[in-house]
Parts: C-alpha cells; sequence; structure tokens
C-alpha cells in the first residue's frame, strides 16, 4: 500500500475524514470509500461528465480532481440533492419528461443541470444545450434531458417568485 | 357508453404516457450497476491487452509483476488450457462454409488486433492491479496486416489467419425474382458506391463483470443484454452445469447491442475466480471499450438500382463487402444478412439479390450495434433512391410513393418471400409532409445561400424487420442461428392480490417495468403501481432470450400478456364457481372479475387471489391453488415497423459544417403501449443515427493502429450539436401478436442516416456535388464542395 494523506470534506452536509492516495481521484473517494455509487463513470478522458458533482457549489468532474485537492470543500452528490419523496425539482422534471432511460447519465446530468440553473435560471433552449454540452447520453438524443430541464427552470421560478 | 369509454375501461392504462416505474432508483442515485457492486473477499482485475495489431507472442514475462506485494496472480492464456472450447458463434447457416478461426478469451501464440488481450492481473485493489499489468512484459514479434476490405482479397493481401490461407470469411446470397430480367427491364440503372462505415455502440456505462464461483457454483454479475447466453456458453466454455450458474444483469446502462455479447471477460472473470478462488471484479474503462467492445457497421456496397422511365422499380442488387475484423463473435457474420431480408424496403421490387462477402481484418470484432444489417441496407436504399430520382429528372418523393406496397395489400409478400405484417407507408409520408411545412422551408432558402448557407431537406421512408424472431425461420435449419428465438413470461399473483411478473428478456432502459405493467395491470384490472417487473437474472425464473433487435415489446410482452392472460382465465373460473355466474360471463372491468350486466357484482383480484391461497377448498374442485401461470411465445412470423423521416440541414459553404436544423419522424409501431417511452427510443436512435451520418467514425491508421481509442476522438453529438425532434405516430396493427405491436428500439437508427446523407447532397446540389458518402464531417463536405467546383 501506498502512503496516505488526510483529507476532511463535507459531503451531502455530513463532515468526512478520510485517509486517501495521493492518486486518488475524486469521484473513487465518493464510489469507493464513502459508498456514494450514485455518481458514475462513463470515460478516462472527462468528457462524459457521468461523474458530475458540485464541489463548494459549483458543478465539477469528478474525474478531474484529485481527492486531496478538495480538502475543506463542501461536495453535493446526487444523493443528497434530493431523495425519494423529496425530490430536488430537476429529479421531478426528469421523472415527469422521460428525461433519462437507462438512468447511467442521469446523476451527472441533473447535477450539471443544477448548476446551470443556480448561473442562469431562465435558460433558452439553445442555453440548456450549450449548457450541457459537457455531459454525454447515449440513450435520450437529449431531447427531454432539454425538456426536463426548460420544465424544471419554470417550476423553480415559480418557487421562487411565489416565495 | 361510447366505443372509447369502453376501451378506456377494459384497457385504462395502454396507450397512457405513464412516467416511469424505474425512473425513481435513477434519478437519486440509488440503482446498482455492476460496479457499485461488491462481494467480500473479491479481487480487481486489470487486463493486459496488445499495443500490436498482429503479432507472434514471443515470451510474456509475469515476474515483475508477481513480485509486487499487492499483486496476487496473474494469468495468461497457457494457463487456460481448461477451457472447453473457445468463445462462441451462433451462426451455422445450413449449407454455407463460415470460417471461424478460435477466438480465446486470453490470446493463444498471436495477438490479431490491438487491445487483443494477452494477461490477466489480480490484486487486491484497483489501482494496483492496473500497476500490476504495466509490470507484464511480452515481447511481441510483428506479422503484416490487413487492414482494408477492399484490398483484402487480393493475392499477396497481408493475412490476418495465416493459417486459413485467405481473409475471406464466408460468402452469403439472398435473392428473389428474376435479376437479370429485372435490370434488362430497367430505363435506367444507378450504381452507387455506399459505405457504412465502422462505428462504436458507446453507452455510457461501459462493460463490467463481477464473478463469484464457490462451493461449484457461479454466480456472475455483467452488464449484459443477454444472461440466459451468457448461462449457457458460460457452462459449455467452463464446464460448469447450467443449473449451477447464475448470472444477473444489474441495473445496465445502455447497451445497443454493445452488451449483446458472450465477452472474453465475463469468461475470464468466471475462469479466474474459480482458479483463484476469489470473486473477481473486472471494470472496462472507456478506452478498452473502444478498443476491444465490439463495433459495428463497416460495410461497402456496391448497390444497384434500376427503374424504367416513369420510375417504377424492376431490380435491385446490392454487393456487400463487409468487415468482421479479426474474430468471429456471438453473430458477427450474420449481421449483414439481416438487411438482406428487407433490402427492397417499403417499395414493390420484382427482382431483388444480395451477395454478401465477409472479411478478416486486423481489427476488433463488428456484430450488431442497433440496427444491425437494417440501418445499412435501409441506407443503400433509400441513398440510391434519391440518386435514381436525379437521373429520372422525378421529384424523389413522387418516386417513392409510386413504388409503396400499397396499403391494402398487406400482409405482402416480397420478391424474397419474406412476408411484411401490416403497413401503411402513404399514410407515414401524408403526416410527415403535413408536419414539414415544406413550402416555408422552400422559401428560406433563397435568403440563406446568400449568406453562404445551403440548405437542404432529405427524406427516408423505412421498414424494418424485427420483433426476432420465428425460430422455424431464423433456427438451426432456417437462417442457421442456433437458438430458437421464443420468450417467456411467468405473471404471479401475490397472496395480497400484486402482481409480480418475470420475463425472461433483460431491458437496461427502454421502460419495460413500465410498458410490461401497463399491459398486465390493463388485463388483471389492477393499478400498474401494483405489477412488478422482474428481469436480467437467470436465477428468479423466467427463461429467455435477451433484449436486442427490437424484440422485448412484440416477442416479451406478448409472452408476458399471454401469461396474464392464462391468469385471467382461472380468475374467471374461481369467480364463476364462487358467484355461481358461467365462466363466459366474467369479464374484467373497473378493477373488477364482474358478471356481465351486473358490475356491482365482482370481486377484486386481491380477492379472487385471497381464495386462490388462503381459501383453495372454495375453488373449484380439482383446481390447483394459486394465481400463477407461465407463458412461452415463439412467434408466428417477424414484425415490420415503418415510417417516414425528413431531416433538414444547414450547411455553411465557406467551412463545410453541417447542422441539423429539424427532424420530423412519423413512426409506426403498431398501437402505442406508451407513446412517452416510444418517443424516447426514436429520439435516442435519431441522435445515435446523425452522430454516425455527421460524427462518428471508428479510425484505425494504415498499422492497425486504434486513432479513435477515446471519447476525445469518437466524437458522441453532445445537446449542442443536435435540435429538439419533432416526432408523431401513425398507428397500424401487426396481425403477428395479440398485442397488435412492433419493435421501436432500432427504428430511428435505422431510418435516420439516409435521411441526413439526402439532405447534405440536397444542400449542395447547386455547388454540383451529386453524391457523397459517410461521414459528413467538415472536411469531407468542404472537399466535395472544392471539388465539385472545379
Ligand atoms: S467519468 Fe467521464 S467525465 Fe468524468
Ligand atoms: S439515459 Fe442512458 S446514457 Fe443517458
Amino acid at each position: 500500500m501506498s502512503t496516505t494523506v488526510p483529507v476532511q470534506v463535507t459531503v451531502n452536509g455530513q463532515a468526512r475524514n478520510v485517509q486517501v492516495e495521493p492518486r486518488q481521484l475524486l469521484v473513487h473517494l465518493l464510489r469507493d470509500q464513502l459508498g456514494l455509487t450514485g455518481t458514475h463513470v462513463g470515460c478516462d478522458t472527462s468528457n462524459c461528465g457521468a461523474c458530475t458533482v458540485h464541489v463548494d457549489g459549483q458543478s465539477c468532474k469528478s474525474c478531474t480532481v484529485l481527492a486531496v485537492q478538495v480538502d475543506g470543500a463542501e461536495i453535493t452528490t446526487i444523493e443528497g440533492l434530493g431523495q425519494e419523496g423529496n425530490l430536488h425539482p430537476l429529479q421531478e422534471a426528469f421523472w415527469n419528461n422521460h428525461g433519462l432511460q437507462c438512468g447511467y447519465c442521469t446523476p451527472g446530468m441533473i447535477m450539471a443541470a443544477a448548476d446551470l440553473l443556480q448561473r442562469n435560471p431562465d435558460p433558452s433552449e439553445d442555453e440548456v444545450r450549450h449548457g450541457l454540452e459537457g455531459n454525454l447520453c447515449r440513450c435520450t438524443g437529449y431531447h427531454n434531458i432539454v425538456k426536463s430541464v426548460l420544465d424544471a427552470a419554470g417550476k423553480l421560478n415559480v418557487t421562487q417568485v411565489g416565495a | 357508453m361510447t366505443a372509447i369509454d369502453d376501451r378506456a375501461a377494459a384497457a385504462p392504462h395502454r396507450g397512457q404516457s405513464l412516467r416511469r416505474k424505474e425512473d425513481p432508483r435513477l434519478i437519486t442515485g440509488r440503482a446498482s450497476y455492476t460496479d457499485d457492486l461488491n462481494i467480500t473477499g473479491q479481487l480487481h482485475a486489470a487486463i493486459v491487452r496488445s499495443p500490436e495489431a498482429h503479432a507472434k507472442i514471443v515470451s510474456i514475462d509475469t515476474s515483475a509483476a508477481l513480485e509486487r506485494d499487492d499483486v496476487v496472480a496473474v494469468y495468461t492464456g497457457e494457463d487456460m488450457a481448461d477451457l472447453l472450447g473457445p468463445l462462441p458463434m451462433a451462426w451455422v447457416p445450413p449449407g454455407v462454409d463460415v470460417q471461424n478461426p478460435p477466438h480465446w478469451p486470453l490470446a493463444r501464440g498471436t495477438v490479431k488486433h490491438v487491445g487483443d488481450p494477452v494477461a490477466i492481473v489480480l490484486s487486491e485493489d484497483r489501482g494496483a492491479a492496473i500497476d500490476g499489468a504495466e509490470d507484464v512484459f511480452v515481447e511481441y514479434e510483428p506479422l503484416p496486416v490487413c487492414m482494408d476490405i477492399e484490398t483484402a482479397l487480393e493475392d499477396g493481401a497481408a493475412l490476418t489467419h495465416p493459417e486459413i490461407g485467405t481473409n475471406k470469411c464466408h460468402e452469403w446470397s439472398l435473392g428473389g425474382g428474376d435479376i437479370e430480367a429485372g435490370f434488362a427491364a430497367a430505363d435506367v440503372i444507378v450504381e452507387r458506391r455506399v459505405v457504412n462505415h465502422r462505428v462504436s455502440g458507446a453507452p455510457i456505462e461501459p462493460r463490467g463483470v463481477l464473478a463469484d464461483y464457490r462451493a461449484g457454483a457461479l454466480t456472475l454479475h455483467t452488464s449484459t443484454q443477454v444472461p440466459h447466453f451468457v448461462r449457457l456458453f458460460a457452462a459449455l466454455i467452463l464446464g460448469i452445469n447450467e443449473e449451477k450458474i447464475r448470472v444477473i444483469a444489474p441495473e445496465v446502462g445502455g447497451g445497443f447491442g454493445a452488451k449483446l455479447q458472450v465477452t472474453g471477460e465475463e469468461m475470464l472473470c468466471s475462469w479466474a475466480s474459480r482458479k483463484s478462488g476469489r470473486p473477481v471484479k473486472w471494470i472496462e474503462t472507456r478506452s478498452e471499450h473502444m478498443a476491444v467492445c465490439h463495433h459495428g457497421r463497416d460495410q461497402v456496397a456496391t448497390v444497384r438500382l434500376g427503374a424504367t422511365k416513369d420510375g417504377r422499380l424492376t431490380a435491385i442488387h446490392s454487393k456487400i463487402l463487409a468487415d468482421m475484423g479479426a474474430y468471429l463473435m456471438l453473430l458477427t457474420p450474420a449481421v449483414p444478412s439481416l438487411g438482406a431480408f428487407v433490402m427492397s424496403g417499403v417499395y414493390d421490387i420484382p427482382a431483388v439479390q444480395t451477395d454478401i462477402t465477409t472479411v478478416f481484418t486486423n481489427k476488433c470484432a463488428t456484430d450488431a450495434i442497433r440496427g444491425a444489417g437494417r440501418p445499412e441496407a435501409t441506407h443503400m436504399i433509400e441513398v440510391c433512391m434519391d440518386q435514381l430520382a436525379d437521373e429520372l429528372g422525378m421529384d424523389r418523393l413522387e418516386l417513392r410513393r409510386k413504388n409503396f406496397i400499397p396499403k391494402d395489400d398487406f400482409p405482402h409478400e416480397t420478391a424474397l418471400g419474406i412476408v411484411y405484417d401490416s403497413g401503411n407507408y402513404e399514410g407515414a409520408l401524408d403526416l410527415l409532409m403535413e408536419k414539414l411545412d415544406l413550402p416555408a422551408l422552400e422559401a428560406e432558402k433563397a435568403e440563406l445561400a446568400a449568406k453562404g448557407i445551403r440548405r437542404g431537406i432529405g427524406y427516408s421512408t423505412y421498414t424494418e424487420i424485427c420483433g426476432l424472431a420465428p425460430s422455424r425461420i431464423t433456427g438451426p435449419e432456417g437462417f442457421g442461428l442456433q437458438t430458437g428465438l421464443w420468450e417467456s413470461a411467468i405473471v404471479r399473483v401475490t397472496v395480497t392480490g400484486n402482481v409480480v411478473v418475470y420475463t425472461g428478456t433483460s431491458p437496461h432502459g427502454q421502460g419495460h417495468e413500465t410498458t410490461m405493467a401497463q399491459i398486465v395491470a390493463d388485463k388483471l384490472g389492477v393499478d400498474p403501481a401494483q405489477v412488478e417487473i422482474m428481469h436480467g437474472d437467470t436465477g428468479t425464473g423466467a427463461m429467455g432470450l435477451g433484449t436486442y433487435g427490437s424484440r422485448t415489446t412484440a416477442v416479451g410482452t406478448e409472452a408476458v400478456a399471454r401469461a396474464a392472460d392464462k391468469v385471467v382465465e382461472k380468475a374467471r373460473s374461481i369467480v364463476s364457481h364462487l358467484l355461481e355466474a358461467a365462466p363466459e360471463d366474467i369479464e374484467v372491468h373497473d378493477g373488477k372479475f364482474s358478471v356481465k350486466g351486473s358490475p356491482d357484482k365482482g370481486l377484486a383480484l386481491a380477492e379472487v387471489s385471497g381464495v386462490a391461497h388462503v381459501q383453495p377448498e372454495k375453488m373449484p374442485q380439482g383446481m390447483e391453488p394459486g394465481l400463477e401461470e407461465t407463458s412461452f411465445y415463439d412467434p408466428e412470423n417477424f414484425v415490420f415497423p415503418f415510417g417516414a423521416h425528413a431531416c433538414i440541414v444547414d450547411v455553411e459553404e465557406d467551412t463545410g459544417k453541417v447542422k441539423v436544423v429539424r427532424y420530423v419522424a412519423i413512426d409506426d409501431c403498431g398501437p402505442a403501449i406508451n407513446p412517452m417511452v416510444i418517443d424516447g427510443q426514436v429520439h435516442g436512435g435519431i441522435a445515435q443515427a446523425i452522430g454516425q451520418a455527421l460524427y462518428e467514425h471508428v479510425m484505425y491508421d494504415d498499422t492497425g493502429q486504434l486513432v479513435t481509442g477515446t471519447f476525445v476522438d469518437y466524437a458522441l453529438p453532445t445537446a449542442a450539436e443536435l435540435p429538439s425532434f419533432e416526432t408523431d405516430r401513425t398507428e397500424t396493427p401487426s396481425p403477428v401478436n395479440s398485442l397488435g405491436v412492433k419493435g421501436i428500439g432500432e427504428a430511428g437508427t435505422i431510418a435516420a442516416t439516409p435521411a441526413v446523407v439526402n439532405a447534405v447532397i440536397d444542400a449542395l446540389k447547386p455547388l454540383g456535388v451529386t453524391y457523397m458518402n459517410m461521414p459528413l464531417g467538415p472536411e469531407a463536405v468542404w472537399t466535395a464542395i472544392q471539388e465539385a467546383g472545379q
């Protein structure tokens, strides 16, 4: 076993102290050490976005970051975004609009979309398409993903206006 | 009550766009794909793969790897002498000689393509296994490579398998009608070289295996479309009794044919688990996937299409050269022939002939990828129809309409003797034209051209053959597949009146947990939420053949429907006995088994099930307790979905960049079960075909090195490249099955490439470009424009 270094992170609101190999990627810390397998791996060149999580509120491909780099950071994964019975509006919208088929790209897609809507709460179709450019889906042709994100944007805006 | 009310009462869930039952676990990150599973004590595997396209293995030095503390074992091909046979190829066409050189999970003596596996390294840790693999030193003696199918059969060509003495794998022909007379009767014949280049299925979840052999039994988790095939061949290759093997397809992250395979890695990890006494886990990297998971297409065809001068088709002949790659996998050589069955497309052509020659090269094997043979055939026909229309000076839609098989001519036997079940091709095209608003599109053309943008419109009117398959046609004495292609299902009503359905199919994104539940719910008068569909596990019930070839609804769901019908029959007998009414008078109405005419008098399924399980003494005398039935279903015929697609592209003259600006698809897969799910399948299929037509291309260089080894070089379309799609349906029932349904999973991929290519050619016609082959990347398009301008 190679040497490990301590890393302190807050994941989905919970403080975690872990020992990681210096070469360990964030995605493997999440999946293999913390058991958060909702974050997926679909490539080895940072193209597919299946591994997208939020680091300090911004979307990030967790296969592109070393675990040691997130020392002190706050991380949100799909498991922390919303759960059955308490779904995030994007999760609900993906469900309602058939925004997923095999579901493998979905957690990353939803996390990327959540970040997009934070930055641009009322995006056009074109802005959604370009905003999700870093996330690949082989099943849906993106049609219903885009529809889901626009639907969620509408609902989030209504909630905010109403609040 | 109106007829519609009646239908809604009898089948309230069919035809509804219910949101999917599978989604809650997927949108919350709680699904379990293969890589999410772990077994205590497991080892991680890394596979040492050949960097050479063709070479003799001189030596393999595993000592450095074995010296590493964290490496538990290293095995090579020599260690696997106890396998009972090589990897399977399941097509033995009667009377046809197919060369099938042995293909082993680990190479024996030579490697035949980049990525060919040479050794497996097992370690406690995934990273350490990869480190160990780097410490396995293999000495290769490079051999000449064969990379080009069009020269592979020439004298002196380098041989992929020198021991066979040729690169030819097999020849196969299918024809009907008098082909010579057909061409003799033609006033115009177009001949085109049609290339259908090599693509990757590229599901976003790569493949993965977790094999656990203990106490004489094997449990194999694998990201597969075909768990039952995998079990059968694991038994035959590893010498483990079939009943001692349980193959589980956990959540599977897309397949597209890439996981319709019995793979070396499945056999290798199972073998390594038995050998090492530990569970073995292997997860494919994307780079491995691009290099070693079977590719698709890769055909070059010479297509001749003849017609009289008034546009009546007289003959089509297609001479296909197909690249097998280095080895034959499960269905490799059969794929091009699947297209031959529909080589006359939606047209009434008196003479049809397909001649196929397959060739070995030092590349990864090809096999079925979404559409498998039918996209290639459809591309040949539909591109050549446009070429013929130009040659005849005739409108391309008029030419199509003139030759459509008329809607009152179904079932229709083609010149090949294939019987199309049902169709209404004019109907689909009419609806397409209604949606398209051609005048508006045409009107924008001149304005765009002034800005250096060429607009083009392309069409594709298609049918395909799916619902695999009637075993008598596809089986050993027919087409030569060494299996029947039936499906089976078990429908079990639980004590509390809920329903568990076991299917032998293995869906992986298609939504069958929802659509099958819709059918069963209607039949049994319950809510789809009360129906659970179990699939992808050889250990839990129904046998079957898996999910591919757009067969799961037309064959698998039909088997489910039939088992549910049997349950209904039994429930009616029980209810008729309890209510003292004739069984024929009991109907399922508004969630109850009730007596016709007196809907208040009836029992809900839960009550019937209560009797069947808790008080069986109240059942008719002699009837077995329980409420569970099994059905095996072998279809009488294939089903033939069809439709009409249009693609609108804008091409930048200066850069050659093609942008798909609109895509309109009318598809007909019979009466819908869940329209939203159908649309989703169509969207994904179209996107995959646009990917092939414009961006995706598996490329090797002349030395056999893979150029497109990652998602950096192999360009899947992103959301930014694609438009939203406009879809609609016509609904022509199939007479083949009781549900009237046809498959839809591959339709988009089959229909769309010619629509895109025809659109680009249409756009470039004013610039003098008359014909192009895929992929239509900017460089190819720009070059075509320059050459046409000279
Ligand atoms: S795994 Fe593909 S981008 Fe991270
Ligand atoms: S839903 Fe399968 S990859 Fe997106």
